[in-house]
């Protein structure tokens, strides 16, 4: 009963999608911003009167 | 401790922290995704879905132990008005928000074959509910305007006050009849095999890997977005 194949396609697999989609997109938003915001501290330290 | 608060000296350790916890944390969760998944036999009595558990379990481990680092950072911030505590807190804030969600969506898809229901008004569910929206307060908060402050008073207190909610998670399997199981481990041994272990463990060491290096790369964000806010002034200022 608990060994039934839709139980990989209804449960486990979107169970393991959501984590592994949720874990990527915290990473890459995590990853752009801290680039970008470092990337703009350094450009104005650059153009400094 | 204070040595370690100050910004600068925090941004010469982040900048070698940040590459390691996030290159190790990958590795650690690839390999205890793929065991868990192809590798790790099914339970006796759960049977496959027994697999969701080496996600779940992680994602509800940052959830609470992502919101006491969020209420310790909060106090500190509260008491020493140290700046880099309420940059921490801010920066944990979502990361445990999203794993918590996580948490709570792959319970219910486990919940489904194994109790026959996505939710019930269970103790241990329903107060992990109320972290998530705890969390979300928190950021709401911390984000309002009225909060500009250093210590980001409200958020702060918020952060505190939802530290009772902590204990209710934890014991709430015990204290009430709940449809959620008990805790599997404990300090004085495991009831699950140690073939399950594995991948439990790994994604465990991994995924909090994975928090530390969001954690880090949201300060350093922040920092760097205070830098270029305080610069900005100093050029209009110059200008002016």
């Amino acid at each position: 009963m608990l060994n039934r194949p839709e139980l990989w396609t209804a449960y486990i697999w979107p169970a393991y999608a959501l984590t592994i989609g949720g874990l990527v997109a915290l990473l890459a938003w995590s990853w752009l911003s801290m680039r970008a915001a470092e990337r703009r501290s350094e450009a104005l330290k650059r153009n400094r009167p | 401790m204070h040595r370690f608060a100050n910004p600068a000296r925090f941004l010469r350790i982040a900048r070698v922290a940040t590459p390691l916890t996030l290159w190790i944390g990958l590795a650690l969760t690839v390999a205890g995704l793929y065991i868990g998944l192809f590798a790790s036999p099914p339970d006796y009595q759960q049977g496959e879905s027994v697999r969701i558990m080496y996600v779940h379990v992680p994602a509800a481990w940052l959830g609470s132990g992502g919101y006491l680092s969020l209420a310790i950072a909060s106090a500190v911030a509260l008491i020493w008005r140290h700046p880099l505590a309420t940059i921490a807190a801010r920066a944990i804030a979502p990361a445990g928000a999203a794993f918590t969600a996580i948490c709570l969506v792959s319970g219910s898809l486990w919940g489904k074959p194994t109790w026959g229901t996505y939710w019930v008004w269970d103790a241990r569910l329903t107060s992990m509910l109320v972290l998530l929206f705890l969390y979300l307060g928190y950021l709401a908060l911390s984000a309002s305007e009225g909060e500009r402050g250093e210590e980001r008073r409200a958020a702060s207190i918020l952060a505190l006050v939802g530290v009772i909610n902590l204990p209710i998670i934890k014991y709430s399997v015990e204290w009430w009849n709940t449809l959620h199981q008990g805790p599997s481990i404990k300090l004085t041994g495991s009831a699950i095999d140690g073939h399950m272990l594995l991948p439990l463990f790994l994604c465990l060491g991994g995924f909090t890997l994975l928090f530390a290096a969001i954690v880090l790369m949201r300060m350093r964000a922040m920092l760097a977005e205070q830098r270029v806010e305080a610069r900005s002034r100093r050029l209009a200022e110059a200008l002016a």
